[in-house]
């Protein structure tokens, strides 16, 4: 738990101004493609123009006569070296280049390295691919139909384009509470594809030694341990030759977590040239070959009496899992955390199903700032629980306060065997009513709704589940999700703390600082946190599901305290006392009943490194690790009030207000939290009402630049109103829970209920996301779009 | 990064010089002013010049003027300028409307007029203004000038009458009065081209419509007109009916496409309801000024 006590200023949590905002804001960041190497060549990656075609012959002689070309890297050539095809993240396999067939738009194909990236672009166009055009698979929903193209013929006796069947929760207890029910609502939605769209695209250098036989990788990694580690799995190479260095991460989300071909093919373009090569995709290349997100058509169905207590909810998914199942998730989860879906509510059963499915498009499913699929949890029983309110006539905040968990639940199992950690979850959602002034706005609308005007409000309440995960349930191709931390405090007292995670824009550098300094209290400013280089920090699977805080924040606290406990053992021989007469104060031990008579945190660190005689058995210094494995996840939570405004003429929606309630705990940061909550609201907005990756018949990708691809700007949001609860984890050292992720999982759903809400003078149901201006205008006609297909 | 392939690149000292060079490159030679249609198209490589000519530097293109009887426009006005123009705006609000929804602060900063009506997207804003307005341009090659009405100038998605040896150099508004004019535009985001664009200009005449003028973007309306709607206004009374009329007409005067931005049924109510939108307000400040 956090210590409350006072403590000097500069010290542990509070509203620090963030560390790396020194050189990010006077430009001097150091991302991928600002590091040239010298002797660096660059490639370019030659990519599909077909979603599904057969390859008969490429001939690469004219790019390779290019008088600036080094190598031409094929299929074929990976082939001979048992590079081809390298295990994806979800007992899948995937193509680094296509052998026998393109599997998806934008698929790599060849690979060119030239002197620089002008010319390995142009030679891209001397390569001649001789393509037989196959029948593509766009529709999820009739991929499995019998006469469907079968995507996946490299599978020996693949006949279909199944991945795989799983279910969660007790289904005959659920179909028991539906028979019991007074009433039983049923909604399909889609969940639609979407892109993490990093401003920084995906790349990688690779450097290998030819005299030391060391590669380092530079890659916009999420994870560079788990990069290390699969490199040396996949590709026989010894571990300790091998240097993963994650420069600044110019924002994952998801995006950097896994292993691309691009990086793959830098690697055997260095080992080929014995040259450093450099690949970075473009944008296009990005939004459509690297790891979507969602994805997820959803049959939802809920059981309730008549008076509003709901009994059960069931909810079947068709997951599209495009070309290669290459999700990234723990491996015993196909669906991700998807099964947490029954939410924050007290209720009798719940079960869920899904089945995966291969499409002929880009590969991936988790990514995105999902918490490993949360957000299509939290948005499934959001729009059933507004779906029931609205059947039921209750309104939907009273609906939902009646059934929310209550604070004497927890620590509470859930239907589907999760344990919530901690909640407090009434008086977050109270909250959120007062701030938006609740009761006002309902009686705005229906002065609205009088004169014809449209305006919507839309609660969601969601319960995170972040922080993977505890080894014994927990595991990325076998490694378990246990972070390592190190801290070394230096003679005159200033720290240097090793982190296994990595920042792609969260503010690393600042917080691990702060956790530092909160538990040994040697101030922010002087607490180094070096991260990103795998050679110089301890092991640990990376960041991402908003496990950084819950994990390697854990790991950051406990190794402090151990350096706390460490320096009370040494304060002790300094003073001559027994250890059992020391009390903390934040950086100092003191004499108990003496304060006069202490040792600081700095007097004890030179000490330590000193002649000073220390008690028997101790060896010098003032370090401490620690390798965390949670004991379980942390479940933060909020309360989300959205309103809206909807142009009945054109449809057009406008976000008016945004209220949200976080509770992820104390906060080591509030003004990074706030950041963090900012951006993902926006992210949901986004998804909301604007993002998405369509395609259309012949499988081209309809979202491939951003043009086409919509990120919302500041036009699009509102002036977000925050507020705050504290329920702190009960397992967690500092009682953290991480937040990451918890606006872009509970924002869509209120935005997508609120529009809904402001239609419901037209009898509008449900409308899929992205709710544009032609989808809330069809939507208003009774006829609303599928988001995955091209419209007609 | 999207690079482009490899190109010559020139850079222009004066109009005559410009048009020298065109002519020297012959037709694998681009203009290239504001670059924002020209550099992303190139990027993607779906245009490939041999030669760029950068006509930055010809400030002689680059004014804004009203003599008694017509708004002058040079080509290289930004739309930044034009925006916020005291004098284009004074005779037609409609230039503000338009390009406060044009793109983003950093496109209009550096693109232009003569880019915009020369790059002939279906969806280009301003070629529906100039198109309500029934402004003319300005072509300059080897022979001179010669002036073309608006309503002659797009032959067709991405292509204009502008020959490769030739310049825009000037786009011509004629100034009249009792006129109100105003542009509606809805967009899936700001900053996004639109799905369905209107402008509108009306000149009343003792409270009839003496002329009127119905401009259309991203439905694919002939030469971004429609044609039949103004006609059916011209020497009404501009009564709710009237205008409702007209705006079912304009939406029946234009081939809208399904696209991502929406389907041809949703285009078609949005041109009746912009046009509804457009018409009133135009005539409202036709009403005030004639006052
Ligand atoms: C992100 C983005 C969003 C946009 N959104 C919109 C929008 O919502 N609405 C809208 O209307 N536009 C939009 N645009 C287009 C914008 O208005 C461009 O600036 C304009 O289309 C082109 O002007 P330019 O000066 O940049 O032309 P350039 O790109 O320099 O040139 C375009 C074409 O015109 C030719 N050309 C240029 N000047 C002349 C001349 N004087 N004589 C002969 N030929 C010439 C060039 O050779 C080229 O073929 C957007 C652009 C971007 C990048």
């Amino acid at each position: 738990m956090t210590d409350l006590q006072t403590k000097p200023e500069g010290v542990g949590f509070g509203r620090v101004s963030r560390k790396e905002d020194a050189r990010f804001v006077r430009g001097k960041g150091n991302y991928l493609d600002d590091i040239a190497l010298p002797n660096m060549l660059y490639g370019a990656v030659l990519r599909s123009p077909y979603a599904h075609a057969r390859i008969k012959s490429i001939d690469t002689a004219a790019a390779q006569a290019h008088p600036k070309v080094k190598a031409v890297i094929t299929g074929q050539i990976l082939e001979s070296l048992n590079l081809a095809w390298i295990p994806s993240l979800s007992h899948d396999v995937i193509a680094v280049l296509a052998t026998d067939k393109v599997r998806y738009q934008g698929q790599e194909v060849a690979f060119v390295i030239a002197e620089d990236r002008y010319s390995a672009r142009d030679a891209l166009e001397l390569i001649d691919v001789d393509y037989e055009l196959l029948p593509p698979v766009v529709d999820a929903k009739r991929a499995l139909d019998p006469d469907a193209p079968v995507i996946r013929d490299d599978i020996e006796g693949k006949k279909d384009n199944y991945i795989f069947d799983w279910g969660s929760g007790n289904e005959e207890a659920t179909e028991a509470a539906f028979k019991k029910a007074d009433i039983v609502v049923e909604q399909e939605m889609l969940y639609p594809r979407v892109h993490p769209a990093p401003m920084e695209t995906c790349g990688a250098i690779a450097d290998m030694d030819p005299i030391s036989g060391k590669l380092t990788i530079y890659c916009t990694t999420q994870a560079p341990h788990a990069h290390r580690t699969l490199y040396a799995l996949v590709a026989g190479l010894p571990e300790h030759k091998l240097r993963v260095i994650s420069p600044d991460i110019g924002g994952g989300f998801g995006n950097k977590v896994g292993i691309y071909p691009g990086y793959v093919l830098a690697v055997v373009g260095s080992i080929v040239t014995k040259r450093p090569v450099k690949w970075m995709e473009d944008r296009s290349e990005n939004l459509m070959s690297t790891s979507f997100a969602r994805d997820y058509h959803m049959k939802g169905k809920i059981a309730a009496t008549k008076d509003g207590k709901i009994l059960g909810l069931r909810v079947d998914v068709l997951a599209d899992h495009g070309a290669f199942n290459n999700t990234a998730q723990p491996s015993k989860f196909p669906a991700g955390f998807f099964h947490v879906f029954s939410g924050s509510y007290d209720l009798e059963a719940a079960y869920c199903s899904v089945r995966g499915v291969y499409t002929n498009k880009a590969p991936g499913g988790v990514a995105y700032a999902c918490s490993f699929r949360v957000t299509e949890a939290v948005y499934a029983v959001e729009r059933m629980v507004d779906r029931l309110a609205l059947e039921l006539d209750i309104d939907p905040a009273e609906l939902r306060m009646k059934n929310l968990l209550k604070p004497e639940q927890f620590p509470y199992t859930s239907p589907t065997g999760w344990e919530y950690d901690s909640g407090e979850y009434p008086r977050a959602l109270e909250l959120a009513m007062k701030i938006s002034g609740y009761q006002e706005l309902r009686k705005e609308q229906a002065e609205k709704r009088r004169r014809g005007e449209l305006m919507g409000i839309g609660i969601s309440f969601f319960t995170e589940t972040v922080g993977a995960g505890p080894k014994k349930h927990m595991d990325i191709l076998g490694l378990g999700m246990a972070d390592g931390c190190e801290v070394r405090v230096h003679p005159t007292g200033k720290a240097v703390v090793r982190l296994s995670v990595q920042t792609q824009g969260q503010g690393h550098e600042t917080t691990f600082a702060q956790i530092v300094s909160e538990v040994t209290g040697i101030p922010v400013a002087d607490v180094e946190v070096v991260h990103g280089d795998t050679d110089n920090t301890p092991f640990g699977l990376g960041t991402y599901g908003s496990r950084s805080t819950p994990v390697s924040g854990a790991a950051a606290a406990v190794a402090s305290k151990r350096i706390v406990e460490k320096a009370k053992l040494i304060a002790a021989a300094m003073l001559e006392c027994s250890p059992d007469d020391l009390e903390w104060e934040s950086g100092r031990w003191h004499i108990k009943g003496d304060p006069t008579a202490g040792k600081t945190i700095s007097e004890i660190a030179f000490a330590a490194h000193s002649t000073q005689e220390l008690p028997q058995g101790m060896e010098g210094h003032l370090d401490a690790s620690c390798v965390y494995d949670p004991p379980n996840l942390t479940f933060p939570f909020g309360a989300y009030i959205c309103v809206v405004d909807v142009d009945p003429g054109t449809g057009k929606v406008t976000v008016r207000r945004f209220i949200a309630v976080d509770d992820c705990g104390p906060r080591i940061n509030p003004m990074i939290v706030e950041g963090q909550i900012h951006g993902g609201l926006a992210d949901g907005v986004g998804m909301a009402l604007m993002e998405q990756i369509a395609f259309d018949e012949d499988g081209n990708c309809l979202g491939g630049s951003l043009m086409d691809y919509l990120l919302p700007t500041a036009l699009e949001c509102p002036s977000w109103e925050t507020g705050e609860t504290v329920t702190p984890s009960p397992h967690h050292p500092l009682g953290l829970k991480g937040v990451g992720e918890s606006a872009t999982v509970g924002s869509p759903p209120a935005v997508v209920n609120a529009v809904l809400d402001a239609l419901k003078p037209f009898g509008v149901k449900h409308a899929d996301m992205p709710l544009t201006p032609a989808q809330v205008w069809r939507a208003m006609q009774g006829r609303p779009m599928r988001t995955d297909l091209a419209i007609q | 990064m999207q690079v482009p392939a490899p190109i010559a690149y020139e850079r222009a000292t004066s109009l005559s010089n410009a048009i020298e060079l065109l002519s020297r490159h012959g037709p694998e030679s681009r203009i290239i002013a504001g670059g924002h249609s020209l550099l992303p198209m190139m990027k993607l490589r779906l245009a490939r010049p041999e030669v760029v000519i950068d006509i930055n530097d010809l400030a002689e293109l680059d004014y804004i003027r009203a003599n008694s009887d017509h708004l002058q426009i040079g080509a290289m006005v930004r739309h930044a300028s034009l925006m916020n123009s005291d004098i284009a705006n004074r005779y037609f609000p409609i230039f503000r409307e338009a390009e406060t929804v044009i793109a983003d602060p950093i496109v209009r900063n550096r693109g232009t007029v003569g880019g915009s009506l020369c790059q002939a997207d279906p969806a280009e804003d301003l070629a529906a203004v100039f198109a309500a307005l029934k402004a003319s341009v300005v072509i300059t090659g080897n022979n001179g000038s010669r002036t073309v009405p608006i309503s002659s100038f797009h032959i067709g998605p991405y292509m204009t009458v502008v020959e490769p040896d030739e310049l825009l150099t000037e786009v011509i508004v004629p100034l009249r009065t009792h006129v109100g004019s105003a542009y509606e535009k809805v967009e899936r985001r700001a900053g996004d081209w639109g799905i369905a664009s209107v402008g509108a200009m009306i000149v009343l005449n003792s409270g009839q419509i003496s002329e009127a003028g119905i401009g259309l973007a991203a439905v694919r309306a002939d030469h971004f007109r429609a044609v039949e709607a103004e006609s059916f206004l011209l020497g009404k009374q501009p009564t709710a009916d009237v205008i409702a009329q007209a705006a079912l007409i304009a939406s029946e005067n234009c081939q809208p496409v399904a696209d991502q931005r929406g389907p041809e049924d949703y285009k078609r109510h949005l041109v009746k309801e912009l046009t509804t939108r457009a018409l009133n307000r135009a005539i409202d400040k036709a009403r005030e000024e004639g006052t």
